[in-house]
């Protein structure tokens, strides 16, 4: 029996998707092991004994001062050097919704390097409000991410469900640079009528762009390719009977089998 | 000196949706809005500690653009903030993270601005903001910059006063429960001053305080358990008269009596609770936050998700979902219309839907169930029926306090907010409510609660306590008083924490400050419980024991608050003698009219039966992983669902699922308060078993919204809805294991519609068998299940087309073989889609699953003499619609036997046709879907 990597799932007071993302791993063939904050704190549970690290979704202190701001600063504050040995390793980092918010604000998923600083930001989605749906959306064919690269062109459908997952670059170059240096990850894809077969890209239309993302990005990575940050939630989608109608297909699973594997 | 810092984000969509509300308003002036968040701080910071204050906890470099002082205004720019002592989430959250980046101690006030660019009158600003930007319950605001106001900090000694009742007369007594807003009547006041008497000496301000509340209509159910004559004038101008003694008793009794083996616990917890699968059971609680919600509409259904979680929470559970059930005044009520001191109820909607999304969604609960209703009626009273579902491994909630057990609250911080909730809600409203009682509104903090959901969980599967529960209305008095009544329990309170100083002893012991769970733990468990806190970030406090000596005391260090005996505290209540007269209307079949494709285009685009599409997005319905059916189905997702189905996570070994539904239907209660008791519950039933629930798993639960009880034409329609739920409960046998009175639901002396909400909870074995109502394929036979009624009496079409129809259609007969037999058919397999018959009768409901699963349906029903608008639009209960395949025809007649008949077929067309007797109508399929989704948002 092959052995199963452990996944740390790191836990901040408000954080809710966890379980659901320890299932997600746990199914894809890992160990999933959700750890307080204050536990890494403390020391009493490492970093570095974890083969890849998942920041799950939920409202980590409530995002008082915006989605994910105060867990980024626990993160760089905290643990830059644990997450930086992490990175320089290889280790696959994955964050989803407040996960991902909070790898963009602490610098760890910055898009391009700029003199001006981090040119990349998640904010209030165009409508204002709360958004929960399902989308479709697909991993871009061109990212240089290492281990999505295994399920490069896969197309996904679950969920989005957050107030502040609007993509925003600080100016159009910022999206070229990203684009052509592969560190885009995931767009939103027009599902089309059923049966599911994606037509094409969201077109920054609603509801399938649900948030008004620039160039319908739903996910990025880093330079390495090992931190992959998404809004949408694969993890509730790994069971068949999950998915509100149409054909099977479209499955979460193989992403977090990818991540995984790649934990290996 | 304070320090102002302003952010402001660009491209904000906030300044769109205040020049969308504005319009709302009939403000069209305003061209556009900025809107400014503002933190004003105080604490030794240089220069540099500014800047990385800014830089890295307020503004985000890419949208964000910050400066120091205030702006030069772009418009007429308008400043709001939260008054002091009310809840300042960001601005706690702010101290705490300059504190975690190392900056010296910071003292944080948040406010907001908006400047509004525009041609605008003052009169139209004056509009806009209290009609939209600010609400004086929990705001102030002025043009220009607003001083800062910092957190309270009042520092009186503590205090105890003793309130004289002796001397008093009749009309003195009744003045002092109205001053201090005790809501307890002369009878009351009198058992309160003669057990002082003997007592020998006055009471407290506290222990007037905890009497009121633990005698108020919210915590006793006064009503519920008073003895009432009923005078039920009937249309042949006789008079029945009857005694209830007790309704609680009376539904409880059926519950007793039926006591089926899967029932777990019914009416004497927080929650009820049932079986779930071999290790599981699981807990249900629908609570209502009418009063709150009408005040400060966030706050108010924001802790109203917060309290029905924490029941949930109360019977050891940890919360798997949420539902919600609203009644709002008419959304496009002109303002002219608007009684003074009453929010607008568009505001409302938006206001309570924005409350209760925040709270659900940062708990990490999916809303699973609901429904919306629009009704003059609730416009000074609107409803909020707030519902929670938790999961608890059997036999694990342990119920009984012992002698020596600390009494320990964890969870949030004690505050001024809340104070007298639970007197509050048991009066009525008028214009003047928000001022008197501004202090009991409050704004949640679900972060604190999600908290108390882990630790409590962890804390039961290590069983350190021996009995937990909500510290909900009425506080630390209520909580502790209901957990000690047989023991007595001896309380410090100067070990509280606070949220800011100055509180008196009374204000602590009385205050509902939120996200609060109280347990009693053996002394030798406490340091195991502080850890597993200290673990998840929540605070502790040692409140006291649990002695044996059978009286309440409370102490504030060397102060004694209150000694009273537990006996006269929980049964010194006088019983209330009360009556209530019902008057059936005239029986009136009302006037025919046509039913045409305009005419059915219109029910479908009426507020309640249109899609709630704009609502639900706003909610998580998919937190968890386990939402099998949700609130939107179909291929677009915006056909309407009939009940929920929830997988639990970590049950995924058995297919074993839990169904969730709602019924209400208010209009047949304006006729027969009685009737409408057995439509809600087979409205419940009947939504269930349409995604496959089982009809004999099914718990009920009532929660009843009435007016001023003590009057008696209220009374006499709630007690025919008592009857009607016990009548009910026995003809379906399904036993009723919770339930909540929220009575006073009056404004200005004007009563709600008396109105009952049904919520069923129940199981599908099969989580794969479940379906919707927009499963279909192309070429299903469409089967109609259940009787139709010639009568249009509380439908949704008599009182569009104002026909004065009195009669209500029949309840069902001997309901358990019909829906035994549909669950039957949907758990072979034999069923693609259901979906109840329910406002707008059958026509709406075909049209709807037309919508839902884009397929064109022909159906032709027979009429009675002719009349085509009652045959499709009659509300008779107990009625499905059912489609399956041609193939299996007989094997479906066969299990659904006489009750149900072939209608039609799913044509494949792009169109619906329904025809009856001699009326045809052909509608396309587009039409319907505008008509249906293409409300005004």
């Amino acid at each position: 029996m092959m052995t199963r990597p452990p996944v740390l799932i790191p836990h901040a007071s408000g954080t809710n998707r966890d379980l659901e993302a320890a299932q997600a791993v746990e199914l894809a063939g890992g160990d999933p092991r959700i750890v307080h904050i204050n536990s890494l704190r403390a020391g009493h549970v490492k970093w570095a004994d974890h083969a890849a690290i998942l920041l799950p979704g939920g409202f980590s202190y409530g995002d008082s001062l915006g989605a994910g701001a105060r867990l980024a600063l626990e993160l760089r504050t905290w643990f830059g050097d644990e997450l930086a040995v992490a990175v320089h390793k290889g280790r696959p980092i994955l964050g989803i919704c407040n996960g991902f918010q909070a790898l963009v604000k602490s610098g760890l998923l910055s898009g391009p390097d700029r003199p001006e600083g981090r040119g990349i930001t998640l904010t209030h989605n165009s409508n204002g409000r709360f958004e929960c749906r399902w989308v479709t959306l697909g991993v871009e064919p061109s990212c240089r991410s290492g281990w999505l690269g295994e399920v490069s062109g896969l197309v996904v459908r679950c969920p989005v469900a957050h107030g502040e997952g609007r993509f925003v670059a600080a100016d159009p170059g910022v999206i070229g640079t990203m684009s052509d240096a592969g560190l885009v990850a995931f767009r939103y894809l027009d599902a089309g009528a059923l049966p599911v077969e994606p037509t094409g890209p969201a077109g920054g239309v609603h509801p399938a762009n649900p948030n008004g993302s620039d160039a319908d990005i739903a996910g990025i990575c880093d330079a390495t390719g090992a931190v992959v940050g998404m809004m949408p939630h694969p993890e509730d989608h790994i069971f068949d009977w999950q998915r509100p109608s149409g054909p099977p297909g479209g499955s979460g699973l193989p992403l977090f089998k990818a991540f995984v594997e790649a934990a290996r | 000196m304070a320090l102002r810092i302003e952010v402001t984000a660009v491209g904000d969509p906030r300044g769109a949706g205040v020049v969308a509300a504005a319009e709302l308003l009939g403000i069209s002036g305003l061209s556009d809005c900025v809107v400014t968040r503002i933190y004003n701080v105080r604490g030794q910071l240089d220069v540099a500690d500014v800047e990385m204050l800014c830089n890295e906890l307020l503004a985000d470099p890419v949208v964000d653009r910050w400066q120091l002082g205030a702006s030069h205004p772009i418009g007429t720019p308008v400043e709001v903030a939260l008054h002091p002592g009310v809840t300042d989430s960001d601005a706690r959250e702010l101290e705490r993270a300059a504190a975690e980046i190392g900056l010296p101690p910071i003292e944080v006030a948040t406010a907001r601005r908006y400047d509004l660019i525009g041609d605008l009158t003052d009169e139209q600003i004056d509009h806009l903001v209290s009609g939209e930007l600010g609400n004086a319950t929990i705001e102030h605001w002025c043009r220009g910059v607003l001083e800062p106001e910092f957190a309270v900090s009042a520092s009186a000694d503590p205090t105890v006063d003793v309130i004289e009742m002796e001397g008093l007369d009749d009309e003195a007594l009744v003045e002092l429960s109205t001053a201090r807003v005790l809501s307890l009547d002369l009878a009351e006041m009198k058992a309160i001053r003669a057990h002082f008497i003997s007592e020998g000496r006055p009471p407290t301000d506290a222990e007037l305080e905890t009497l009121a509340q633990t005698w108020s209509e919210h915590c006793v159910h006064k009503t519920f358990r008073a003895s009432i004559e009923l005078r039920h004038h009937r249309a042949d101008q006789t008079t029945t008269t009857s005694r209830h003694d007790g309704l609680l008793d009376a539904l409880r009794r059926v519950t007793d009596e039926l006591d089926p083996w899967w029932l777990r616990s019914a009416f004497v917890d927080d929650a009820g609770i049932v079986a779930f699968d071999d290790e599981n059971d699981l807990a249900i609680k629908v609570e209502t936050h009418n009063h709150p919600s009408a005040l400060e509409p966030f706050g108010g259904a924001n802790t109203g998700v917060g309290g029905v979680v924490r029941d949930v929470i109360g019977v050891s559970a940890r919360p798997i979902a949420c539902t919600d059930v609203l009644c709002f005044g008419p959304a496009d009520l002109p303002s002219s219309e608007l009684p003074a001191g009453v929010l607008h109820p568009r505001r409302i909607r938006d206001g309570v839907v924005a409350g209760i999304s925040d709270y659900g969604n940062k708990l990490g609960l999916p809303t699973v169930n609901g429904s919306v209703i629009y009704s003059a009626g609730y416009t000074g009273n609107p409803l909020v029926y707030c519902g929670a579902i938790g999961m608890l491994p059997h036999g694990s909630h342990p119920t009984e306090a012992r002698i020596g057990d600390r009494i320990i609250s964890i969870g949030g911080r004690v505050g001024r907010d809340g104070i007298h909730g639970a007197t509050f809600s048991s009066a009525g409203m008028d214009a003047n409510t928000g001022d008197v009682v501004g202090t009991a509104v409050q704004v949640g903090d679900p972060i604190t609660e999600k908290g108390c959901i882990e630790v409590v969980e962890r804390a039961r599967d290590k069983k350190l306590y021996n009995a937990i529960t909500d510290c909900g209305a009425g506080g630390f008095s209520s909580s502790v008083g209901e957990m000690g009544e047989d023991l007595g329990a001896e309380v410090d309170l100067s070990g509280v924490v606070l949220k800011y100083p100055g509180l008196q002893p009374w204000e602590i012991w009385l205050s509902e400050a939120q996200e609060r769970i109280v347990l009693a733990v053996p002394p030798a468990n406490l340091e195991a419980l502080a850890e597993i806190c200290r673990q998840w970030d929540v605070e502790l406090t040692d409140l006291g024991e649990f002695t044996g000596r059978h009286r309440l005391v409370v102490n504030h260090g060397q102060l004694n608050l209150v000694d009273i005996p537990m006996d006269f505290l929980h049964d010194g209540l006088p019983r209330r003698q009360m009556s209530g007269d019902w008057t059936d209307p005239t029986p009136h079949d009302g006037d025919r009219a046509e039913f045409d494709a305009p005419l059915l285009l219109r029910m479908l685009a009426h507020p309640d039966v249109a899609s709630n599409d704009d609502i639900v997005h706003r909610y998580d319905h998919e937190v968890g992983g386990g939402t099998v059916v949700r609130p939107l189905v179909g291929p677009h997702a915006d056909g309407p669902s009939d009940a929920a189905v929830i997988k639990p996570l970590g049950t995924s070994a058995h297919p074993i699922a839990a169904v969730v539904s709602n019924g209400i239907c208010p209009r047949v209660g304006l006729l027969d308060p009685h009737a409408m008791a057995l439509f809600a519950i087979d409205e419940a039933v009947r939504n269930l078993v349409a995604v496959g629930g089982d009809p004999d798993r099914v718990a009920l639960l009532d929660n009843f919204c009435w007016g001023d009880p003590t009057k008696p034409d209220r009374l006499g329609g709630l007690v025919r809805a008592v009857e009607g739920c016990v009548d009910g409960a026995m003809a379906y046998a399904m036993p009723f294991i919770s339930g909540k009175d929220s009575l006073f639901n009056e404004f200005d002396g004007h009563a709600i519609p008396g109105t009952l909400l049904i919520s069923a909870l129940g199981l599908i074995p099969d989580l794969n068998r479940a379906v919707t109502s927009a499963g279909c394929g192309v070429g299903d036979d469409v089967w109609l299940v259940g009787e139709q009624s010639e009568h249009l009496g509380g439908s949704l079409v008599n009182e569009m087309l104002d026909l004065g129809a009195t009669i209500v259609p029949a309840p069902v007969t001997d309901p358990l073989p019909r829906y035994r037999a549909v669950h039957r058919a949907i758990i072979d397999g034999l069923v693609t889609s259901a979906h109840d018959c329910s406002e707008g009768g059958l026509a709406v409901s075909v049209a709807e699953m037309a919508i839902g699963s884009r397929h064109g349906f022909t159906v032709e029903v027979p009429t009675h003499s002719g009349d085509a608008l009652s045959a499709l639009s009659n509300e008779s209960p107990g009625r499905l619609v059912l489609t399956a395949a041609p193939t299996d025809r007989e094997s479906l007649a066969s299990i659904l036997g006489d009750g149900a008949r072939l209608i039609g077929t799913v044509d494949g067309g792009s169109s619906l046709r329904l025809q009856a007797g001699d009326t045809s109508v052909e509608l396309p399929l587009g039409d319907l879907v505008d008509a249906f989704t293409g409300r005004s948002r």
